[in-house]
């Protein structure tokens, strides 16, 4: 939702990332204020899923130009667990399966890394427990999840409301939910977007990178914008998401040219 | 010249085999007469054999070693520390030496339905034809130096016999440690498994020193039509130890064995499992992790034969090797002619976490069927990347990240054990060798 006077959390300026010398994002500008919900769509291929990792911190990209301030910081110097600490989350594509961490185990470690990044007490196994059940009833996760390996045999949607759980765990200041509605049956998309809903306030905000528009019938975006080749092409309202459901991308490609051509 | 050398370092192995009083049981006397034909007719295998190509023992032949006649005198108390809260029943051996004052043998009453575990020296006359026909009959001493040495000096042993359809309710626990400097031991277990029946063994081998000793052992499985045996072997010998150990596995029709061998120990150790699926719809679950460092060297040698048709047979193997220590995976999926509906996998998964860390792995197949599934294959590697990265976007730090992954790498073949406490401890053996600050 969009406050008066919100604060303004993320400012990307002219960011541009290669990887192996591809040059994948080529000067993306968005601001994300707190209370926000952004949409960021596009075609396979032109730079969502990147823009999302660029923005955890994953090495695999090399940062050529621009910048990034996260709370008026630069975000591009930390490492990325210090941005994580920071109230960076990153909800995964492709969640990585670790055979051999108990899922309790793995979620307990980062819930405490963030309770002492804010000062505040390291919960012991009996006391998280507790806390970790009340966050699956809201997701509707069945609790044998806590003492399965990480991810492993999970289901897709089961992946992806691990990954929400995480977030509603570590409670970050803003939220990037990379093609969370992937894999997802309606059923299991109603549940995770209802928890996407419900931990979304006015102090943080959340971007949504999905190719489809189907998820945004449930977490409805203040902002939706369009990438292709690398760039921000088309920023909307939620009402541009629609439209490109009803024309496919091919249509901002067509207003695009008809208004280089005007 | 090396050849004499060696021939005369078997024939010091050997020392006190003589002197082993004879034995009622005549099919054993002929087994070690024929096992001392086979020592004196063998060498010390070197690099140049085949099946050691990776492995060098000669470190071995620098140490003379004895077997122990004494039992040392031994605390009670020091063998508590190696029990296990589920285990009843349990059988120590002391530097090969049976220890019935520290062990709760099972003799065989009507009460418990006939199941024995005793040692083979207090084997009732019921059970000799059961022992006369299956003790020495699944170890092939041909070639096999090791197991002929322990075949040579074979006496004591433990013996489970599992009655039919009878399930043993706890895990036997076979604890054999080692105490003195310089010991041979040869333990030996002979399990016998028969039709219907259920139960779970663990084979432990501790030390209550860092000593330099040797710990042969061979042990023999059968089972019987749908018979289902849990096996857990456990290896954490002194870091200056050699082991030496061979397990032959027969599986009759729908019978169904579940192993996971755990090498801790031993500067050198060299584990031969041979798994023979002789029945119809047999099934094998054959997992190994191997934790190593500083110098030591970890061979592991599976053999899995399927004879018959419609058999499974899944073996995960998985080494973490530091330092400059050494693992050597030989894994071999035999599928003869008629063996179709075969479906086996093999997997050795290794990760070195120093430039001098080694692993030689080499999986084979070897499949005369048309109508099989088999998949077999080996990593080696460091941390995966993108796994760091997932533990590092949820606020743990790198060192973190790699402590946790190197963990899970070995906990992935530890939680498959079923028995909780041993499990734990392992599980605390593993986090405390793998931390880095």
């Amino acid at each position: 939702m969009i406050y008066q006077n919100s604060k303004t959390l993320l400012k990307i300026r002219g960011l541009c990332a290669t990887v192996n010398n591809n040059e994948i994002l080529k000067g993306i500008n968005l601001t994300v204020k707190t209370g926000e919900i952004h949409a960021i769509m596009g075609t396979n291929g032109s730079g969502k899923s990147t823009l999302a990792k660029v923005l955890a911190g994953h090495t695999d990209y090399e940062i050529t130009d621009g910048t990034v301030d996260f709370e008026g910081k630069s975000l591009l110097d930390l490492a990325p667990e210090e941005r994580a600490r920071a109230g960076i989350f990153l909800g995964f594509q492709y969640p990585i399966e670790i055979p051999g961490v108990a899922n309790n185990q793995f979620l307990r470690l980062a819930y405490n890394t963030a309770q002492v990044q804010q000062n505040k007490d390291e919960l012991d196994p009996l006391e998280f427990d507790d806390l970790v059940r009340e966050k699956m009833r809201l997701l509707e996760m069945n609790p044998d999840f806590l003492d399965r390996s990480v991810n492993e045999n999970f289901s897709g949607g089961e992946k992806k409301r691990n990954e929400i759980l995480q977030m509603s765990l570590l409670n970050p200041k803003i939220a990037i939910l990379d093609e969370t509605d992937s894999g997802l049956d309606i059923d299991a998309l109603k549940i995770v977007s209802n928890g996407v809903n419900q931990l979304a306030n006015k102090d943080n905000a959340t971007i949504l990178v999905t190719h489809y528009q189907r998820m945004l019938n449930y977490i409805v975006p203040d902002y939706v914008h369009v990438m292709e080749s690398g760039r921000i092409v088309k920023t909307g309202g939620k009402e541009l998401a629609l439209d490109l459901e009803k024309h496919g991308y091919d249509w901002v490609n067509i207003e695009k040219t008809a208004a280089v051509g005007t | 010249m090396s050849v004499v050398a060696e021939d005369r370092y078997l024939k010091n192995l050997l020392q006190g085999q003589s002197q082993l009083s004879a034995s009622p049981l005549k099919r054993l006397n002929q087994l070690r007469s024929n096992a001392v034909n086979r020592v004196n007719a063998l060498k010390l295998p070197t690099k140049n054999d085949e099946e050691w190509r990776f492995t060098d023992i000669s470190p071995l032949t620098k140490v003379s070693f004895q077997p122990v006649r004494v039992a040392s005198p031994f605390q009670s108390s020091d063998a508590e520390q190696f029990y296990l809260t589920e285990t009843v029943t349990r059988l120590v051996f002391i530097d090969g030496i049976y220890a019935p004052h520290l062990s709760t043998q099972i003799a065989k009453t009507s009460k418990n339905s006939g199941v024995m575990v005793s040692s083979l020296t207090a084997a009732s006359s019921e059970d000799l034809a059961a022992i006369e026909s299956h003790l020495g009959y699944h170890t092939e001493l041909q070639d096999n130096i090791f197991a002929a040495l322990n075949t040579a000096f074979l006496h004591e042993g433990a013996l489970i016999i599992v009655p039919r359809n009878i399930s043993v309710e706890t895990p036997v626990h076979l604890l054999f440690i080692a105490t003195q400097k310089e010991a041979s031991s040869h333990p030996r277990c002979l399990l016998i498994a028969e039709p219907g029946s259920r139960v779970t063994v663990i084979e432990d081998y501790v030390t209550l020193q860092e000593e330099t000793y040797i710990t042969n052992t061979v042990a023999e499985f059968v089972l019987a039509d749908s018979a289902h045996v849990n096996h857990i072997r456990i290896q954490r010998d002194s870091k200056e130890a050699f082991h030496m150990a061979n397990c032959s596995v027969s599986l009759a029709r729908e019978s169904r064995y579940q192993s996971v061998s755990v090498t801790f120990g031993a500067r050198i150790s060299r584990y031969n499992l041979n798994v023979l699926l002789k029945g119809e719809g047999a099934e094998c679950t054959a997992d190994g992790l191997a934790l190593i460092s500083n110098r030591q060297l970890a061979d592991t040698h599976a053999s899995i034969d399927h004879i018959k048709p419609h058999c499974t047979s899944h073996q995960l193997h998985k080494c973490i090797i530091d330092d400059a220590a050494h693992a050597v995976f030989n894994g071999k999926i035999i599928v003869r002619p008629g063996a179709q509906l075969t479906n086996s996998t093999q997997s050795n998964r290794n990760l070195l976490l120093t430039s001098k860390a080694r692993i030689d792995t080499k999986p084979q197949l070897e499949i005369f069927a048309d109508d099989v599934k088999c998949a077999h294959g080996a990593t080696v590697g460091q941390l995966d990347n993108e796994e760091i990265f997932y533990l590092k976007s949820r606020g743990l730090s790198e060192i973190t990240a790699r402590n946790l992954l190197t963990y899970a790498f070995g906990a992935e073949v530890i939680e498959r054990i079923p028995i909780a406490s041993l499990k734990f401890r392992l599980e605390q053996a593993v986090h405390e060798q793998t931390q880095r600050d």
